[in-house]
């Protein structure tokens, strides 16, 4: 173990460097942030929890997350395998597309989302005769989160795809396996543990989004008021320790769900080495 | 080593030469909707202040919602003077220590150089007929309004609403409440600021009245023509007085109360209250108000001393968290 050689110079100092890099970087403003929660008190933290309106941003924020990361996992998908199973013209332009939600200030892509589907726009306008309204409701809500997560799925699942080995479907296939049963026994099970880790990242952008969502959501307290809205009206208050500890509860849930996803991904690698 | 003492030396002069001309940099930390109004501002200010003293002034703006200026300022940007939409949030600066708490005492008219109030924008023709508060709540009449906990404006707004029902005959808090209750079902869209709810109104299309500052909504029919959009004044409302003060531990700091305080009277001398009333602002000085009594239309307007008793009484009572906007707002 000692003796190999490594590209990077010695554990111990890459080790201390990633951990110190990780403390001041993440952890840090985290401590911080707890810190200032901390004012709050026990007592505080439970009025907070107890309140309706935050139980429903919260469920809002979360339950929209959750609901645009599954969209994003199942269209994710779909357009990983064409960008890498297909050659068409326009194929690298389509690649480049896909990161447009990342590079895009979110306040523009929120106004961008808000002029197209409010009732006067060019989506909106058709969809109001249908009777179906988007902007400045829950459905607006999903459609940025949507947005906003949506290269994700696609960028992971993207190069696991590529790296597939075609044998493996080939033999399914010789084996006597029909299309189905190729995709659900032989390929799902492999890209799972990217599919989920695109997933868990769509799931924690969409959860903490501000900028995109603000403007086509209502913002109407109980029905359409996400939790970073909550916090953001704290601070105008200038209550920073109940800003601070909405903050660290919002946390603590993410975490709760990425270690959840993480278990379930540790399981999917196993019904990978499994199903081959 | 040659490179240090070329830092120096550079630094030495940058000092040198920023002592010599006195320049002087002030920071005015602003609210939303002014940014035209201290653009012009500015520009007079520095030339008379060039004029009398010498020396070139640069005054850097900050513009952004109220409370989150208000915010800032507390946590240390370093502003010289904040002109703000409402006192309570320059009473938030001053609890923290930074301002002298008699700040409201130290200029004419409650610190308020310039004033407003709250109108009503509605589409051409007023399809709906809205001509005062009570037509607002109509059936089928949708209100457009930020939210009271994010934006400065929105709180006059809440409040006009209010005193309007305290004003008439047999007028009670009951009702009052009632009122407003019913006000904010109409509500379907709760924008944080007030641009952004003028930008619900007018470019998407939503609404069918636009509660505002008289200022944007003037400035919202010059953008658009006059064609597009009506001013409807209601028959009471609320004199809104976005108030300015000297930041007091940062003119300490940086040396600039001179400036700063002179700054802050400039507002209200004649030339300075023209510039305001042509950015859509009610000009105090009664000469320039009259000059410009045109421009703006008549409204019966009651101050916040005179029904809620000041600012820290209503912040207190209506927009603190679990106050009376939280019982009643939408959603409740």
């Amino acid at each position: 173990m000692g003796t190999r050689r490594r590209v990077l110079p010695g554990f111990g100092l890459s080790l201390g460097y990633a951990l110190a890099y990780l403390g001041l970087v993440v952890l840090l403003p985290l401590v911080a942030l707890a810190w200032k929660a901390s004012g709050i008190g026990a007592a505080g933290l439970l009025h907070l929890l107890a309140a309706p309106r935050t139980q429903a941003a919260l469920r809002l924020s979360f339950g929209g997350a959750l609901l645009a990361a599954l969209v994003n996992a199942a269209i994710g998908l779909l357009v990983a395998w064409v960008l890498v199973r297909y050659r068409f013209p326009g194929r690298r332009l389509l690649d480049a597309l896909v990161d447009l939600p990342f590079a895009l200030p979110t306040a523009v892509a929120g106004i961008a989302l808000t002029a197209l589907y409010a009732p006067n726009g060019w989506l909106g306008h058709g969809l109001a005769m249908w009777g179906i309204k988007v902007a400045y409701t829950r459905l607006g809500i999903g459609i940025a989160m949507v947005f906003v997560g949506f290269p994700f799925v696609v960028r992971t699942v993207q190069p696991v795809l590529a790296a597939l080995d075609r044998d493996m479907e080939e033999a399914a296939e010789s084996l006597g396996a029909h299309r189905g049963q190729t995709f659900m026994r032989v390929i799902l099970p492999m890209l799972a543990p990217a599919l989920l880790t695109g997933f868990a990242l769509a799931l924690a952008r969409a959860v903490g989004e501000y900028g995109s969502v603000i403007f086509i959501a209502g913002n109407i307290p109980m029905r359409s008021e996400i939790a970073p809205l909550l916090i953001v009206q704290q601070l105008e208050e200038f209550d920073y320790a109940g800003a601070a500890a909405l903050g660290v509860v919002m946390l603590c849930f993410s975490f709760a769900l990425l270690i959840a996803l993480s278990l379930l991904q540790r399981w999917s690698r196993r019904w990978a080495e499994f199903a081959t | 080593m040659k490179k240090a003492w070329f830092l120096v030396v550079l630094a030495g002069s940058l000092v040198a030469s920023t002592a010599l001309a006195k320049d002087v940099t002030l920071l005015n930390v602003s609210y939303d909707p002014t940014r035209e109004l201290y653009q012009d501002i500015n520009r007079a200010f520095t030339a008379q202040w060039k004029a009398e003293h010498g020396g070139d002034i640069t005054i850097q703006m900050s513009h952004g919602g109220s409370g989150k200026q208000a915010g800032s300022v507390i946590n240390g940007l370093p502003a010289d003077v904040v002109t703000l939409a409402l006192a309570s949030d320059i009473d938030a600066i001053s609890d923290h220590g930074l301002i002298a708490k008699n700040w409201q005492q130290r200029l004419p008219d409650n610190a308020a150089p310039y004033t407003s109030t709250i109108v009503f924008l509605v589409r051409k023709g007023n399809p709906k007929h809205i001509r005062d508060w009570p037509d607002l709540i109509k059936p089928g009449v949708q209100v457009i309004t930020p939210n009271p906990k994010t934006s400065g404006g929105a709180r006059w707004n809440f409040l006009a609403a209010w005193g309007y029902v305290l004003q008439q005959p047999g007028g009670t808090e009951a009702k009052a409440r009632a009122f407003v209750h019913t006000l904010f079902q109409h509500v379907p869209v709760l924008d944080t600021g007030a641009r952004g709810a003028t930008n619900t109104f007018v470019q998407r299309d939503v609404g069918d009245v636009l509660i505002a500052w008289e200022n944007e909504a003037l400035l919202a029919q010059k953008e658009f023509g006059k064609g597009t959009f009506e001013i409807v004044a209601p028959s009471v409302s609320i004199l809104a007085e976005p108030p300015v003060a000297v930041v007091d531990a940062n003119v300490a700091k940086d040396g600039n109360r001179a400036v700063a305080e002179a700054y802050l009277k400039f507002l209200y001398t004649p030339q300075a209250q023209a510039i305001e009333a042509r950015n859509f602002y009610r000009p105090r000085l009664p000469a320039v108000a009259a000059q410009y009594a045109s421009e703006f239309p008549k409204v019966k307007t009651f101050t916040i001393d005179q029904v809620f008793g000041g600012w820290r009484k209503a912040q207190a009572k209506f927009f603190a968290d679990g106050g009376i906007f939280d019982q009643i707002g939408p959603g409740s």
